[in-house]
């Protein structure tokens, strides 16, 4: 419970109806999607303006409370858990599309609206927000920027970042900063946008994002390869890659993936192959259809079993959807998912998977692996039972071990999910001491008292285990 | 510790609760998360409340219990949840543990045990409430409740209610028509029909036509005159033990008519009938017959599509030939949720000559009925149909069709309520495609 004081502050903002702090209140805002993590915070805030966050913070940061932003809490690195309790701000009342301008290719729009609505609505209109994260018709605009979320077409339109090019953002101290602009350049100081993107709620309160907006593919093509044996499945990746092809998509899912996804989406996906390649092609007809062949006879020399084109759109859609839902549909195989998130350059996808399973197996832990392999982010996943300790010890063993090998294999702790709680013990493995500084430094520029999602990204305790990371 | 968080960690299954990944992929497909957008009031927030409670981190207060009951059982998380994860056997245990430890008012006692264990359970007093019905509606008592401004000692929403309820019957579907009804034509298969309870006293007609339609696809009908009310309202109502009673009476009068499919054509009440299995399957002495049970149970509409022979749906023009007209459809939650029955009844009514059918946005979306959600919760209940009546209305449709009583009585509150009665009309599918169907 805040003290009486804030509590009275902070009502003569909000109004008590939007202001909250019950139990169920509590309870319900002390997760994200993250397994195993929960956290109470002291009360629940739902502003509608980006004045009413500027009040709020004045309050907080003048008793210094810790606050944390939240859109739908569907991150997976921890990162809207309020560790710290304090104040979670719910930004779902601010959920307007400002603008769209047609004749710069803009959209303004406040932080808690739904990406999927916003992209559907962008479609409608005959234009394309390409970034799509896996949870999108849950997630908010500013949930996908503070964790700079990525998607099934990652690989060939970029992330979230590739989008965002101005923000108005809320300061710990209140005030209210506005980065970028409908501007394609802008080099006028150091990059606020940039730096914000990603920032996972510890720099700023984004309130409003101006987005880029792209003219749609004319037409598509999506297809399923097949394989009996995993590692042809990833080698196949950077063949493709190599055959100066960049797929709009490129998913890869293993036999455990293919079963627990048809269990749900009942597609008839064929559960004795060892991995599934789901790839889809966007662009101008005549040269969708001839990357289509040149993929289909790269499958076919890398030992795929069978090759098939989706016959509809609707098809399509359903593959990829089922797709969406591999990491919860794992739960169907034991209670707790736990989904990392380790990336490498796409070259070495063959070699991530063949250590994965090496690892798997040396800690007598079940991990299946599926992801987005066309841009090297593949997402090991622990299938366990949050009851058992013993195990769960030994799965966070092997991930370690997983890290150390992504990086050694010149990738990333964390490719699209962010460092959060879960990998911020891992972080200076891939930045470095100096780079950890630097990191440290920018934060305290912006939120000296530490208030603003606390508990994130800086790891009390770093792992020691002693790492070099090179290129 | 609180006697009623004992009770809750009694009854809830660790396991579903465990397997809540919280995701969020229920949020979207959540009646009452859309018109509110509170965490508290999705899937996901009331399982964390669930688990939150048995972990001990709060202790089950009013607005806990608010929140189970403010719950539609839609069930439309289940199908969008790729854990798999069994919401509705949550909700029903937290409601059957709140319920155990209530103590309720004298009256609000009396009530219930009226309804869930003196009337519902027998089928012969359904009759009764027919007949009162009946007589109230018949004999100018209605007229006068009316008139004499009675009814305004009733809340709006009863009020409301009272309006739209059909001419009820003092006989049901067995009474009229007897038991045994044999196939036209070559038999395909041998069907009891579950008439229901409420269904067989308001909605006499849509059970007597749903056996000319079965019999016109070629199956054998049996109406087992011993069965009883489903137990959905018992169920849902935290009345666990109710339930059970009234399954085990049902598979006994089924069992005993040795039929090839158990045919509902309301779909709360075959939803549960599909998970008699569940319901007992801590019943060593009933467990298998209760898995047989469950495995014939089949909606109308499904088995029409799936077993039956070929319907004509191109009215006899001797019998006044029906004017063009467009349809649409509102799913029974129940029906699509559970049975995963969505297809059959729309592949139908494409096949009638002369109706165009029309897609309703959210279709798939609870009207607000849910058993007798819209007597507990006016407020939420009225909001969703607002919302619903909005894109009923853009179909441009002049029949609307419904697969479950509750559903349809709602959607007639609905057109009612809006003042469409001039343009269109709320109708049991049944009614529809048996009006249609040459004769």
């Amino acid at each position: 419970m805040l003290q009486e004081e804030v509590r009275r502050e902070l009502i003569s903002i909000l109004g008590s109806e939007h202001y909250k702090d019950d139990p169920q209140s509590l309870v319900t805002h002390s997760y994200d999607g993250t397994p195993m993590l929960q956290s109470l915070p002291d009360a629940v805030v739902y502003p509608s303006s980006t004045e009413q966050v500027s009040q709020i913070m004045k309050v907080l940061s003048r008793f210094k409370i810790p606050v944390v932003g939240r859109g739908s809490g569907t991150n997976l690195c921890g990162g809207t858990v309020p560790v710290h309790g304090g104040v979670v701000m719910v930004m779902h009342r601010m959920n307007q599309i400002l603008e769209i301008d047609l004749e710069n290719l803009t959209a303004t729009v406040q932080t808690g609206l739904n990406t999927k609505q916003f992209s559907t609505h962008v479609e409608s209109l005959g234009l394309f927000y390409p970034p799509d994260p896996s949870s999108m018709s849950i997630s908010t605009i500013g949930g996908n920027i503070a964790e700079c979320s990525g998607g099934l077409r990652g690989l060939k339109y970029g992330t979230t970042k590739d989008y965002v090019i101005g923000l108005e953002a809320v300061l710990a101290n209140g005030d209210i900063i506005r980065t970028g602009g409908k501007l394609m350049k802008d080099v006028a100081g150091y990059d606020l946008t940039k730096l914000l993107v990603g920032s996972e709620g510890t720099l700023a309160i984004i309130t409003e994002a101006i987005l880029k907006l792209i003219p749609p593919p004319r037409y598509k093509k999506t297809m399923l390869a097949m394989y009996k044996d995993l590692y042809g499945a990833a080698r196949t990746v950077s063949k493709i890659i190599e055959n100066r092809i960049i797929p709009a998509t490129l998913e890869i899912l293993d036999n455990a993936t293919i079963r627990v996804v048809d269990d749900f989406a009942k597609l008839g996906l064929p559960l004795d192959m060892e991995a599934i390649l789901i790839i889809e092609q966007d662009g101008d007809e005549e040269a969708v259809e001839r990357d289509i062949a040149i993929i289909t006879e790269v499958c076919k020399s890398e030992n795929a079993d069978q090759v098939s084109i989706a016959a509809s759109l609707e098809e399509a859609e359903k593959l990829l959807t089922a797709r969406r839902s591999a990491f919860t549909a794992l739960a169907r195989l034991r209670p707790t998912t736990i989904l990392e998130d380790a990336t490498v350059p796409r070259s070495k996808i063959a070699e991530m998977v063949v250590e994965i399973n090496r690892i798997a197996l040396k800690h007598q832990v079940q991990i299946s692996t599926f992801g987005h392999a066309g841009d090297g982010n593949l997402h090991p996943t622990a299938t366990t039972d949050a009851r058992n300790k013993e195990e769960i010890e030994r799965v966070e063993e092997a991930f370690e071990e997983i890290f150390e090998a992504a990086i050694r294999l010149g990738g990333t702790i964390t490719g699209e999910h962010g460092v959060g709680m879960v990998k911020s013990p891992y972080l200076e493995w891939k930045v470095g001491p100096a780079g950890m500084d630097v990191m440290k430094a920018i934060k305290s520029s912006f939120d000296p008292h530490n208030l603003l999602n606390p508990g994130k990204v800086f790891a009390k305790e770093t792992r020691k285990r002693v790492v070099i990371q090179r290129g | 510790m609180n006697a009623l968080t004992e009770k809750l960690r009694l009854r809830l299954d660790e396991d579903q609760l465990t397997n809540c990944m919280r995701c969020g992929f229920c949020l979207p497909a959540c009646p009452t998360f859309a018109e509110t957008g509170l965490e508290a009031e999705s899937p996901r927030g009331r399982i964390a409340l669930m688990k939150a409670v048995t972990d001990g981190i709060m202790v089950p207060d009013q607005a806990f219990e608010d929140q189970m009951n403010h719950c539609l059982g839609c069930r439309a998380c289940e199908p969008a949840c790729p854990a798999g994860v069994q919401y509705g056997q949550l909700i029903e245990q937290a409601r059957d543990a709140i319920e155990d430890h209530k103590e309720h008012k004298t009256w609000v006692k009396v009530t219930r045990k009226a309804a869930f264990k003196t009337v519902f359970p027998h089928q012969e007093r359904m009759k009764w409430v027919g007949r009162g019905l009946q007589f109230y509606q018949k004999s100018g008592l209605r007229t006068v409740a009316h008139a004499s401004g009675a009814m305004k000692l009733f809340p709006k929403h009863m009020r409301d209610m009272e309006k739209i309820l059909p001419d009820a019957s003092g006989k049901g579907v067995v009474e009229k028509i007897g038991e045994r009804h044999p196939a036209k034509g070559e038999k395909v298969a041998t069907v009891a029909l579950f008439r229901g309870c409420i269904m067989d006293v308001l909605f006499t007609e849509t059970n007597i036509h749903t056996v000319d339609l079965l019999t016109a696809a070629g199956f054998e009908v049996v109406i087992p005159r011993e069965q009883n009310c489903c137990g959905a309202l018992h169920a849902h109502s935290g009345e666990a033990e109710g339930a059970r009673d009234l399954a085990r009476r049902n598979i006994k009068a089924f069992k005993a008519a040795g039929v090839d499919y158990i045919v509902s054509n309301a779909g709360g009440c075959g939803a549960i009938l599909t998970e008699y299995d569940h319901l007992l399957h801590e019943d060593p002495q009933w467990r298998e017959d209760a898995v047989w049970f469950a495995e014939r149970v089949v909606d109308i509409s499904d088995l029409l599509v799936r077993a039956g022979r070929s319907l004509d749906f191109s009215q006899d023009k001797t019998q006044g030939v029906a004017e063009p007209v467009r349809i649409t459809y509102q799913d029974s939650c129940h029906l699509r949720n559970v049975m995963k029955s969505a297809d059959a009844p729309r592949k139908l009514m494409r096949q009638v000559e002369g109706a165009q059918f029309i897609e309703m946005k959210n279709a798939d979306r609870c009207c607000g009925s849910a058993g007798i959600y819209n007597v507990t919760q006016p407020v939420m209940a009225g909001q969703i149909l607002d919302h619903k009546m909005e894109h009923v209305e853009a179909t441009g449709a002049s029949y609307l069709l419904t697969s479950n009583p509750g559903c349809l009585l709602q959607m007639k509150h609905g057109i009612d309520e809006q003042g469409l009665s001039g343009q269109m009309k709320a109708v049991h599918i049944v009614d529809f495609l048996h009006e249609r169907m040459k004769k």
